[in-house]
């Protein structure tokens, strides 16, 4: 009984924690306010910038991404765990950390960058370095998901496949990958969201440029110093994405495929 | 994994509520010996400058503590707005200043204004682009990083160029020019000095104390023909309304305004306004 009450309580405690800053957003801002928010050209910059590189980071991380958890979940080769720990890396290091990272191998003076700047090409401070910088973050959480769902997979299946004949790339491609679908989806979908999100490692390795490497996140921490409405708009419709991310992911998983 | 009985997880649970508990009782304000410590929310800018005159206070004032808040000052006046627990305001312009006054956040007849700072151009010292004057800043290629429209050294940036596209020597077309270079816009001064030691960004408008004396040999200083500056950025100091310590407050403006402020300043790159009689 008291232990009922007290779950209760805490419970209910923390639904408030978590509800009371989210509702806060949607009740300082008049809805009038929220819409000509809307049609400011920093607003739309942000939000064309940040589903424009969120998509495209995501199909990297998926392009590269796939054959790694696939190799991962069922190929043991020497090395494997330090693969392992390396990719699920970006999920525990501080965006900060993520970002002077990125600096110093890709900025005009780091290692890698000094070289690509003998060939003119610069990748901090573009839109690239903010792609590059939601790959770098947000890949593990694509990874983790689809290795899971591979290993999830029953090997019958497969060889079931193979010993009719079927080549490698038609297990992976009409069995495993498949199978394995809604997984990959729910996978490729937090990746987006993250990446989404993403906001130490841009503002550091991207800098701040509004329409070439001002994201969501980082117009709302800029207007914030003018525009509260602004911040607050860009802020709400981070929350409906991010809620319709979740949402999104819990139905693909339930179902079956 | 071991199940855990509803036994252990009340246990836990109670245990965390009640060390919530005794940290939400203990009083982190107040240190020891009847200490005062005083909240001042200062401009990014000072950072170096007021850390310096804070231990200087400090040494002569033992039962005073001074804690600080560096930020843009747009970011300060939002926090003080917002409730944030500050008993002196120290702004980079006057605007912040003048709304927290208007909205009665201040105590009026202590705000003053205190020094005086000028916007000058640096490049780090081995130069990459070759920049040798404001005009080279319009070439293809240079990579400018400058402040946003909201925070004053970002404001100061554009009244230049404005001033400068006014001129027939320069035109329109310079400053949009130099606009099209810019690589970033930043919300504080303290993230535009790395990219410029780091030798990512080429060039950058910032004011003359924001340079350390540890990055005086990195960087290169121009200075700015007086025709093109308006009027100089002063930095405005104020004890705020709220503050349950006034008194202690006033002691350290005055310290700030005195003798030992004034040389700590001036060794920075400020230039301090004496106080009028």
């Amino acid at each position: 009984m008291i232990f009922t009450l007290l779950v209760a309580v805490l419970l209910s405690l923390f639904l408030l924690f978590v509800t009371i800053p989210v509702a806060s957003l949607f009740l300082r801002i008049a809805p009038e306010a929220f819409i000509r928010s809307l049609t400011e050209p920093v607003v739309l910059d942000a939000l064309s910038l940040s589903l424009v590189t969120a998509t495209i980071s995501t199909v990297i991380v998926v392009i590269f991404g796939t054959p790694l958890a696939l190799a991962n979940a069922r190929y043991d080769y020497p090395g494997r765990d330090i693969v392992d720990t390396l990719t699920d890396l970006p999920i525990v290091l501080p965006p900060a950390v993520a970002g002077i990272a990125l600096l110093m191998a890709f900025g005009r003076r780091g290692v890698v960058g000094q070289y690509l700047d003998l060939f003119g090409i610069h990748i901090a401070f573009t839109t690239v370095a903010v792609i590059l910088a939601q790959v770098f973050v947000a890949s593990p959480f694509y990874i983790r998901q689809a290795k899971a769902s591979f290993e999830a997979v029953d090997r019958l299946y497969e060889d079931a496949a193979r010993t009719l004949g079927a080549s490698p790339w038609t297990v992976a491609f009409r069995v495993t990958i498949p199978l394995a679908w809604g997984g990959l989806i729910s996978g490729a979908i937090l990746s987006f969201a993250r990446a989404l999100g993403e906001f130490g490692a841009t503002i550091m390795f991207a800098g701040n440029y509004q329409g070439r490497t001002q994201t969501m996140p980082l117009a709302i921490y800029t207007t914030m110093q003018g525009d509260l409405d602004a911040a607050i708009s860009l802020a709400i419709i981070l929350v409906v994405i991010s809620f319709a991310v979740i949402a999104t992911v819990k139905v693909v998983t339930r179902r079956k495929f | 994994m071991k199940r855990s009985t509803p036994a252990t997880l009340v246990a836990v649970s109670l245990l965390i509520i009640a060390g919530l508990l005794v940290a939400g009782c203990t009083d982190t304000q107040e240190t020891p010996g009847d200490a005062v410590t005083l909240n001042v929310f200062t401009a990014a800018s000072l950072t170096g400058a007021f850390t310096d005159i804070g231990k200087a206070f400090e040494a002569e004032n033992e039962n005073i503590k001074v804690v600080f808040v560096f930020s843009g000052s747009q970011d300060l006046r939002t926090q003080i707005e917002h409730g944030a627990d500050a008993d002196i305001f120290v702004s980079a312009n006057m605007k912040h200043m003048n709304t927290l006054k208007d909205s009665g956040f201040m105590v009026d007849d202590t705000v003053a204004q205190f020094v005086e700072n000028c916007l000058i151009m640096v490049t780090p010292a081995d130069n990459p682009a070759g920049i040798e004057g404001l005009a080279d800043l319009a070439e293809p290629g240079v990579k400018l990083v400058i402040g946003t429209k909201d925070v004053p050294f970002g404001d100061y940036t554009r009244q230049l160029l404005d001033n400068m596209a006014a001129d027939p020597e320069y035109g329109e077309e310079y400053r949009d020019a130099v606009m099209a270079n810019v690589i970033s816009e930043e919300t504080a001064v303290t993230s535009v000095m790395p990219k410029l030691t780091l030798g990512e960004a080429d060039a950058s408008f910032v004011y003359k104390s924001d340079i350390s004396k540890d990055d005086r040999d990195k960087l290169k200083r121009f200075e700015i023909p007086s025709k093109y500056i308006t009027e100089n950025p002063i930095y405005p100091i104020g004890v705020l309304a709220e503050s349950t310590h006034k008194a202690e407050a006033e002691s350290f403006i005055a310290f700030v305004r005195g003798p030992a402020g004034s040389d700590i300043l001036t060794d920075y790159g400020f230039d301090p306004i004496p106080v009028e009689n």
